[in-house]
């Protein structure tokens, strides 16, 4: 009997070590970038077909699309449309898009950004949770409700505000009117606009502000700088590119809304400077208002405003993105 | 011989004392005084006027205040202080107003059948107990969670990709969902109106106006979650990958799991951004008056285009209706919201 033999341990093969990646994780990777990749699919599908669509329009038009401010169609019985003396220009319209958004942004941001200094460096820390999220919830109010608050409660006062504005600053040149007409103006759209986006404004500087960095807060006050002193000399310059970042997102917001706008807004097809005037428009309500009547021809025409649309909030919002990432680098 | 040892009492010298809380009040009741006494004296009349004198005289007073006992540094802030806090009650103003209205005008249109009936056989002037809401709220239900079973996946799979492959392509991906977050949502019903109503079907659905909003909601989906999943600390993944896991395995057995909460939250936060949405369903739906399951053929209603429809009819009546069906939309929306807010909170205690 033996009680060792001798014999070798049978040593296990080595085991294949190796970076690549199996066959289970490449599906993974394969499936999770085509879904990554959707949104670039999406994004260049509205415009492929916005401009399929509404090429007719724009070869026929050219530049007169954006410059002109007549809408006239002209077409035979049969509702074929005559495009040589056809008139779709949007420029009333454009025009009218800034003119709101750009009102809803004057208002906005100065609320916004002084409700995101009280947030982030006054309130007390209950009222401020219960602040956020109030603040938050209003971001997800749906539109056709403001537009409704806005047609029966703010109107009256915002028409009140509109009388003041007229009777003290009537000397400057957007206050003043031939006609009192103040229902319905760019203005009461504007203010409702402006509500409409205080919440992204205020979430947007609320971010940017929160990243102040903190020794830097702390060595204004050991320098023994009051609050005040302490947001204009360390706050301010290290978030004012961010705020910049953020109300020009608020103006991308604005500048899109379609059913609060068409509310409170009496749409008439002219270039309209004058805020406190019941009339103006905006490219997306006016695309809603002619939807409804609009013959085959014009729904080409409507889609090319889509396209202009989508192309100007597209614009407006790459660079508020490109604004708000590239914040943060600077300050004292 | 007995020795006490005096503990000391915590101080808080930051807090406020009763004399400061009294000097505060007093100038706010000074403030008020003055606004009162000015509105009756001077032409200035109306809550706009007294408002802004209040505002402008308990500033002045807090600045002469501050200004006699520390000095100009000091009278800035105080300031500074009065105009945040009017920033902040700007804003909150209308948030209070909107809720206040909403169920005060909302609550008279309430009834046990505007949750069983449809108003197929109601019209304009037909009084608030003829007639319901149960249509919209079908359509509704049904469009935003077809949407949702497009979305979910799309937004979720992208905030992967952000957050877990980052991958070459994740800089622009991410540019890109921020700037179909800023897509119009009258573009995207135009869009869907362009590439499937007319090309496809040559009629008007459910479905259409769920595809529209499909792409409102995938941006709201993969920010937030792409949010929850950098929040999951990274020891998670590499415990799952030293313990052998494949890339798949670790995100599909802890990382998502982990998130779980976190993406429900993204979820819901999409379906509240969607459940409102008006113009893109007001081209895309067109609007049924009676129950429609169906969401491939015939009209189907939704609650933005019932109230759409009621204020657009003007009269008494169906303002009314409109108002009731703001109200139901905003307790959905705020259900949703509230949700949410759970979640989350739930799962930063975890």
């Amino acid at each position: 009997m033996t009680l060792l033999e001798n014999q070798p341990a049978a040593i296990p093969a080595p085991r294949e070590i190796t970076t690549k990646p199996r066959v289970s994780d490449k599906i993974f990777r394969g499936v999770v970038t085509s879904g990554g990749l959707s949104s670039l699919v999406i994004l260049g599908l509205i415009l492929i077909y916005l401009a399929y669509q509404g090429y007719d329009v724009l070869s026929s038009q050219g530049l007169n699309f954006i410059t002109g401010s007549e809408w006239n169609v002209v077409a035979d019985e049969a509702g074929n449309i005559d495009y040589s003396q056809t008139k779709f220009g949007i420029a009333a319209m454009l025009i009218g898009t800034i003119l709101c958004a750009t009102i809803a942004v004057l208002i906005a941001v100065p609320i916004s950004v002084l409700t995101a200094l009280y947030l982030s460096f006054y309130a007390p820390t209950s009222i401020r949770k219960f602040m956020v999220a109030l603040i938050d919830l209003m971001a997800a109010f749906p539109s056709v409700l403001f537009g409704i608050w806005g047609f029966f409660i703010l109107m009256p006062s915002a028409e009140y505000w509109a009388k003041l504005l007229h009777k003290y600053l009537g000397f400057l040149p957007f206050f003043n009117m031939e006609v009192p007409v103040y229902t319905r103006s760019p203005f009461v759209a504007g203010v409702v606009l402006a509500i409409m986006i205080i919440p992204i404004v205020t979430s947007i500087s609320r971010e940017i502000f929160g990243q102040t960095p903190l020794d830097r807060i702390q060595a204004a006050y050991a320098l023994g700088a009051t609050r005040w002193a302490m947001i204009k000399a360390v706050v301010i310059p290290y978030g004012r590119s961010g705020v910049v970042g953020g109300a020009m997102l608020g103006l991308g917001r604005a500048m899109g809304e379609t059913v609060a706008v068409y509310t409170v807004l009496n749409i008439v097809y002219q270039i309209n400077w004058q805020v406190l005037l019941g009339a103006g428009g905006n490219v997306a309500s006016m695309i809603l208002l002619k939807f409804g009547e609009a013959g085959p021809g014009e729904i080409k025409a409507l889609m090319a405003s889509g396209l202009a649309l989508f192309l100007l909030t597209l614009i407006v919002n790459s660079i508020a993105d490109l604004i708000v990432k590239s914040s943060g680098a600077k300050g004292r | 011989m007995t020795l006490t040892i005096e503990t000391p009492k915590p101080s808080k010298p930051w807090v406020a004392t009763p004399k400061q809380r009294l000097a505060t009040a007093l100038i706010y009741i000074a403030a008020a005084a003055i606004s009162f006494v000015l509105v009756q004296v001077t032409p200035m009349k109306g809550k706009l006027a007294y408002f802004a004198i209040f505002f402008f005289a308990s500033i002045i007073i807090d600045f002469s205040i501050s200004y006699a006992q520390r000095g100009i540094a000091s009278a800035k802030d105080a300031v500074a202080r009065g105009f945040v806090s009017v920033g902040m009650t700007i804003a909150i103003f209308p948030i209070i107003s909107i809720l206040l209205e909403v169920l005060k005008r909302g609550v008279k249109g309430l009834s046990f059948t505007l949750f069983t009936t449809d108003m197929s056989a109601t019209s304009v002037n037909d009084p608030l107990g003829n007639g319901g809401l149960i249509h919209a709220i079908t359509g509704t239900f049904i469009m935003v969670f077809m949407a949702l079973l497009v979305a979910m996946p799309i937004g979720i799979l992208t905030a992967i990709y952000l957050t877990e492959i980052r991958g070459k392509f994740a800089a622009p991906i991410k540019f890109l969902v921020q700037a179909m977050s800023g897509v119009p949502s009258i573009v995207a019903g135009l869009f869907i109106l362009s590439a499937y109503v007319y090309p496809i079907t040559g009629s008007l659905s459910g479905f259409a106006g769920s595809l529209a909003l499909m792409i409102l909601m995938i941006p709201t989906i993969a920010r937030t979650s792409e949010e929850v999943l950098l929040l999951i600390p990274s020891d998670l993944r590499e415990a799952g990958v030293a313990l052998g896991g494949t890339q798949w395995r670790t995100v599909a057995l802890v990382v998502i799991p982990a998130a779980k909460s976190g993406l429900v939250t993204a979820l819901i936060l999409g379906i509240a951004r969607v459940a409102g949405e008006t113009a893109p369903l007001v081209l895309l739906t067109g609007g049924g008056e009676s129950v429609n399951v169906n969401p491939f053929s015939g009209p189907m209603g939704s609650l933005p285009i019932y109230i759409w429809k009621c204020f657009g009819q003007g009269t008494e009546e169906s303002i009314a209706r409109a108002w009731s069906g703001i109200l139901v939309l905003l307790v959905i929306v705020l259900a949703l919201f509230t949700m949410a807010r759970f979640l989350s909170e739930r799962k930063v205690k975890k």
